[in-house]
């Protein structure tokens, strides 16, 4: 079963440990994001310049878009929450460039992301209500509602996941199947719709996974 | 009808209704939300937020659909 999309090519192995190309590609982004930050974030000034001004009204905009979802100081969420937002962006419109596939169309990239996102929502939740009350919170609004608020926990983060990767794997797919069928130039249009879905997917993803720490913070009352 | 058969005509039929469900139900809640924010043009916003991440919940069901047909395709655990 050769080009099936559920298996990811191995590019060379660091002792035992296989390196796959999505991790490869993730290497590379973060190296890019690291450098690019740090440059931006140089000469941070009272007046400020050109850069400036974009790089805060980016960092001002996922702020402004956090409050809106948890109404509360958005500011602890910030890091986690700018990081995959941006991340997501270069992540999904990666595939654009030739050459390059986005490492979100594998499975272990999106898989990796919700394993994160599930991780601080319970990190989240229990710093703002305590391990009882965080706890307390899964059988509210009655106790009959245990099971349900548990087998949610896990089936939303899955739905995360494939969500991310069938969205992209299935752009990247279509494209290639009408590259091998009609030729060099037709999926141009194709690949436009893609960058609205690449950059769609990322801030669907970034709202859910706000929607959901917001949740474990307020605990009951919103849930 | 042999299973290799059998499963590329499960695959086609499992992408169709995957699609065609999610499809009705996507047409309807961008039908009321642009009936929202014809009524209430200030309040698009939230609206649309909402609608987004609605959206991306309906189609996870399509989603759903469509790894099903890929798992048939390409590791499908009978066919070997």
């Amino acid at each position: 079963m050769e080009g099936s999309p559920l298996v990811s090519t191995i590019l060379f192995h660091v002792g035992p440990v296989a390196v796959s190309r999505p991790v490869v590609t993730t290497w590379a982004i973060m190296l890019v994001l690291t450098l690019g930050s740090t440059f931006a974030a140089r000469r941070l000034k009272p007046y400020p310049s050109r850069l400036q001004i974009v790089v805060e009204s980016v960092v001002l905009g996922i702020l402004d878009q956090i409050h809106a979802v948890v109404l509360k100081d958005a500011r602890p969420l910030l890091p986690l929450i700018g990081t995959l937002f941006i991340y997501l962006i270069v992540a999904n419109l990666s595939g654009v460039l030739p050459g390059v596939e986005a490492p979100t169309a594998r499975l272990e990239t999106p898989a990796a992301l919700a394993l994160i996102v599930f991780f601080s929502v319970h990190y989240f939740g229990i710093r703002a209500q305590g391990v009882l009350g965080y706890l307390a919170s899964f059988a509210k609004p009655k106790l009959i509602m245990l099971p349900l608020n548990l087998i949610s926990e896990v089936t939303r983060i899955f739905s995360l996941m494939v969500r991310l990767f069938g969205n992209v794997m299935s752009g990247e797919f279509i494209i290639a199947l009408v590259v091998a069928l009609a030729g060099l130039f037709v999926p141009i249009p194709l690949m436009a719709l893609e960058i609205v879905l690449g950059l769609v997917q990322a801030y669907v993803f970034t709202v859910l996974a706000v929607v959901f720490i917001g949740a474990a913070v307020a605990g009951a009352e919103r849930r | 009808m042999d299973l290799q058969f059998a499963s590329i005509i499960a695959a086609a039929l499992t992408v169709s209704f995957g699609a065609f469900a999610p499809a009705l139900a996507e047409g309807r809640s961008v039908a009321a939300a642009l009936d929202a924010i014809a009524r209430q043009p200030e309040a698009a916003g939230p609206i649309s937020r909402t609608l987004f991440v609605g959206l991306a919940m309906i189609e996870t069901t399509a989603i759903y659909c469509l790894v099903i047909a890929l798992l048939l395709l390409f590791a499908n655990p009978y066919t070997g």
